[in-house]
């Protein structure tokens, strides 16, 4: 097969790197809120109706949403594959807790309902706040430890040993980093609660909800100084052969203060990205006080994509440097598939994912409507 | 056993696996079975065909869920436990995996959002039409994931890089089409729905026996036996066998399965009992049935199966053209590129590079293969053969529930025929009591496929053993003991979940408009 010449492989790689942000978006945004809701159950629902509103609220939705993540690691697995299998060794205790609290999830949506006990009950709750909290927390965390770089390195063979321990991670930047991630999808999911509720539980929301918008704003800012003045970015030394072969041991990384700025110096239009980061905070903060629920939604949801985005783009093209053996660090010229891999994979992408978000459109016109106490009386065959 | 790395991943695997197809098989047949009780009911407008939709919903609720749930651990666990294998076959087994993600997941789980609440909201025809998306989507993805492991069996379609040290696509067509995952996709997905008919068969006849829900019972039990009847037959006479001779090691697979240590002549003889003895080599008082083998295996009376022995020796030969590969390999890297490496070492890597992944056989026993003593080379290439006796064993109980599936279908097909279901009760009482039996059967085919691959992970092309993370033991201590304890407690929830909702029955419906609805609110 040589159909896949007609897009260039250093194209292709720019192209998969875009679509990696795509999913991670894709997966913060909407399975986003789900995690957001089930952290703030236990707080904002003071009884079993109300937390019934909250739990139905995203009753339809979540398992859709929570696709993304599963795709996630799919698509890195198919594009990715030395980041798929360093990270996710290197981070082995870190990804377990993430998988316990997310299986717990489906789990705790499905089985609540199915006894009345109020016992039976609280610990199902629980189970939604830890399926909620604990993976933001998480996943903040590894971005703060990748920021730093992750102490690993790879042999000849390209076999890669990961030579750092499970609480090294919880470092303070990384933490602080656990807590923009947390306090952004408490926000996303206040803001949908205040779209998909009414009465106490939509008032309550309103106030978590400019509240963690307003945190979001102040841990990103604080973020962005610590990574300015205190975390040594990456860079390239020399020039990388943008087209050449996937071995991350063919170039020269060396560490410098700022590096991660240098993209921000060269092309000041990518700051575009902390700025919608922290605009879209601001905006939800304006919608949730002012009453314009799908704008705060909508706006919360950008915020999302400018944080994430401002992560990938300070690191560009690195996606995983190393600490320990900088020249080791996966980068986007260095750790994708093959070219046909990459084509063939955009091929299905471009053909499929429109349908996906075509027919989760049509799904969310058709559960569209505001979730309330007479809602779950009037349903109560299929609720939750 | 020794808890080193290599067991203690593939322990961990074998138990998140084995646990995940306990609810997999349910699924892919219940999907179907529903969707086909749906369009029933919008073909008829009959009441009773959409509260039996929903009663098995309610039951193919609680088991979707832990599907998903456990899902969720294969999808990360590569990565995880198998990061050298991730990073060797990534380029061609993420692809499906990817697919799965993209064509499969999306479909099924956001339309069993529709399903379980979209009742009121829709037509009836765009509820069938989200029913059989979730169907649809259940079935996608055991075809993603099937083409996935097919590619482990069979791996076709892909060429070593000595730049990248990985395995790269050089063909994706004869990925998608490889014989040996399109005989596994059949013979899985029929599986599950042999499951799923034994499931609502037995859960019907208890309540037949029962004297309760007799309306439901009886259209369940004759959907139930006529789809169980067709995939019963589909899952024996299309089962994995045919995929046996594609490759070296399923021709090992399936020595081992037979305890046939010599070659025989064709057409070779079928081992219906006999005592497989690993180290003497030899198989005790079997009881064969002339040509059956033969016939099975090659579908042909002249093409010889060859034997445990004869297949060890072969294995012998290619792990010495393995390192050869292997030392031509080392040159070509010293080069960084296939282009600029001595003509020498390209040729030999030509001719040779093909038995790469047998040298790496040898890494059990030196560091480098070239090192190897012929001593250590026999005891490699003994190495190819799985262990055999639970490969005999555990085939011939499978196949043997499958033939009883088929009976048991039978029967109730023609008790059914004769509008004579529910007679006589201890044929009811057998339907009840074997609700455990599909899934016994598709742990073991599980077992046969997967045990007897050993010691490949990809065949022919990277070991086992050097497929692992570079872990330490304590962390896979921890992971494996929570995973064990974590999916033992959801296990006893779900199924006492189950037992309860089958003893409830199906549930009186809250409609909107009419109905005994504002029940509670806590009544879900």
């Amino acid at each position: 097969m040589i159909l896949h010449e007609l897009i260039d492989y250093e194209t292709l790689r720019l192209i998969w790197w875009v679509l990696l942000g795509v999913l991670l978006i894709g997966f913060a945004a909407t399975d986003g809120f789900d995690m957001g809701v089930g952290m703030l159950l236990p707080f904002l629902g003071r009884d079993d109706v109300e937390r019934r509103v909250m739990i139905n609220s995203i009753g339809p939705v979540w398992e859709g949403n929570q696709v993304w993540f599963i795709l996630g690691g799919g698509a890195i697995f198919a594009a990715w594959p030395p980041l798929y299998a360093v990270s996710f060794s290197g981070f082995y205790l870190a990804m377990f807790v993430v998988l316990a609290a997310l299986i717990l999830r489906p789990v705790a949506f499905k089985y609540r309902s199915k006894r009345e006990e109020p016992r039976w009950r609280a610990v199902w709750d629980w189970a939604l706040f830890i399926g909620g909290f604990v993976p933001a927390l998480i996943f903040g965390v590894a971005v703060g430890n990748v920021l730093q770089g992750v102490p690993f390195h790879l042999d000849d063979d390209l076999r890669s040993f990961y030579t750092g321990s499970f609480f090294g991670l919880l470092n303070p930047f990384a933490l602080l980093c656990g807590l923009l991630s947390v306090s952004m999808l408490a926000m996303h999911g206040a803001g949908w609660l205040v779209l998909k509720t009414e009465g106490a539980v939509a008032a309550r929301a309103r106030v978590v909800g400019s509240v963690a918008a307003l945190l979001t704003i102040a841990l990103f800012v604080l973020a962005g100084i610590a990574l300015y003045l205190w975390v040594d970015g990456y860079r390239v030394l020399g020039t990388q052969d943008v087209a050449g072969p996937s071995n991350p041991l063919y170039k020269q990384v060396a560490t410098h203060a700022g590096a991660w700025f240098d993209n921000y110096r060269a092309y000041p239009l990518l700051l575009l990205a902390p700025l919608l980061g922290l605009l879209g905070a601001g905006l939800a903060f304006v919608g949730l006080r002012g009453r314009w629920e799908g704008i705060a939604l909508l706006a919360s949801g950008t915020s999302i994509f400018g944080v994430i985005g401002t992560v990938g783009v300070s690191m560009f093209p690195f996606i995983l440097p190393s600490s320990s053996d900088p020249r080791s660090s996966l980068t986007v010229w260095d750790s994708s598939s093959s070219h046909q891999t990459l084509f063939i994979m955009l091929v299905v992408t471009v053909l499929i994912l429109p349908v996906v978000l075509a027919y989760t459109a049509w799904v969310y016109r058709i559960l569209w409507g505001k979730v309330d106490e007479a809602a779950l009386r009037r349903e109560a065959g299929h609720f939750y | 056993m020794e808890l080193d790395i290599v067991e203690l991943s593939r322990l961990q695997f074998a138990m998140t696996a084995l646990y995940h197809f306990l609810f997999v098989p349910l699924t892919l047949g219940l999907s179907i079975i529903l969707a086909i009780m749906e369009t029933v009911y919008v073909m008829t407008g009959r009441d009773i065909w959409r509260q039996m939709t929903k009663f098995w919903g309610s039951l193919f609720g609680i088991n979707f869920v832990l599907g998903v749930a456990t899902g969720l651990t294969m999808e990360f666990q590569f990565g995880m436990n198998w990061s050298y294998y991730s990073h060797y076959v990534g380029d061609i087994f993420g692809a499906p995996l990817a697919i799965e993600g993209l064509m499969a997941f999306f479909l099924e789980a956001t339309f069993v959002g529709l399903f379980f609440f979209g009742w009121d909201r829709m037509t009836r025809v765009q509820h069938l039409a989200a029913t059989w998306a979730v169907a649809i989507g259940s079935n996608l993805s055991a075809l993603w994931i099937l083409i996935a492991n097919g590619w482990m069996q069979n791996p076709v379609g892909s060429v070593f890089n000595p730049a990248t040290m990985r395995m790269e696509i050089e063909d994706f067509g004869a990925v998608l089409f490889n014989t040996v995952a399109q005989a596994k996709f059949v013979h899985t997905v029929s599986a599950g729905y042999v499951t799923a008919s034994v499931f609502v068969l037995g859960v019907s006849a208890w309540y037949m026996l029962k004297g309760r829900h007799l309306q439901l019972a009886k259209r369940s039990m004759a959907v139930a036996c006529s789809f169980g009847l067709l995939s019963s037959l589909s899952v024996v006479v299309l089962g994995d066998e045919s995929g046996y001779l594609a490759t070296e090691h399923q021709k090992m697979k399936l020595a081992a399965i037979e305890g046939m240590w010599e070659t025989e002549p064709a057409p070779a003889s079928f081992t219906a009992i006999g005592f497989p003895d690993q180290e003497a080599r030899t198989t005790h008082h079997v009881l064969t049935i002339p040509w059956a083998l033969g016939l099975i295996s090659t579908r042909s009376l002249d093409t010889e199966v060859p034997g445990i022995n004869e297949l060890v020796e072969r294995g012998r030969q290619r792990i010495e053209s393995g390192i050869v590969a292997y030392g031509a390999l080392a040159e070509i890297r010293k080069a960084r590129s296939l282009e600029k490496a001595p003509a020498q070492a390209r040729e030999l890597f030509e001719a040779h590079g093909g038995n790469l992944g047998y040298a790496y056989l040898l890494k059990r026993y030196v560091d480098d293969p070239a090192d190897a003593t012929p001593a250590q080379i026999q005891a490699a290439a003994w190495d190819l053969v799985p262990h055999v006796a639970p490969l005999f064993w555990s085939f011939r109980l499978m196949v043997g529930l499958g033939f009883f599936f088929i009976a048991l279908m039978a029967a109730f097909f023609w008790q059914s025929a004769r509008q004579r279901l529910g007679q006589p009760r201890w044929l009811l009482w057998v339907a009840v009591w074997s609700i455990p039996l599909p899934w016994i059967a598709a742990e073991l085919g599980w077992l046969v496929a997967e045990y007897g691959r050993q010691p490949w992970i990809i065949e022919g092309v990277l070991p086992t053993a050097v497929a692992v993370s570079s872990l330490g033991v304590t962390d896979l201590l921890i992971t494996l003991a929570g995973f064990v304890l974590f999916y033992s407690t959801l296990f006893v929830v779900e199924v006492s979940l189950m037992v309860r909702a089958i003893r409830k029955g199906p549930q009186p419906e809250h409609g909107p408009v009419a109905g005994p609805a504002h029940h509670t609110i806590a009544a879900e």
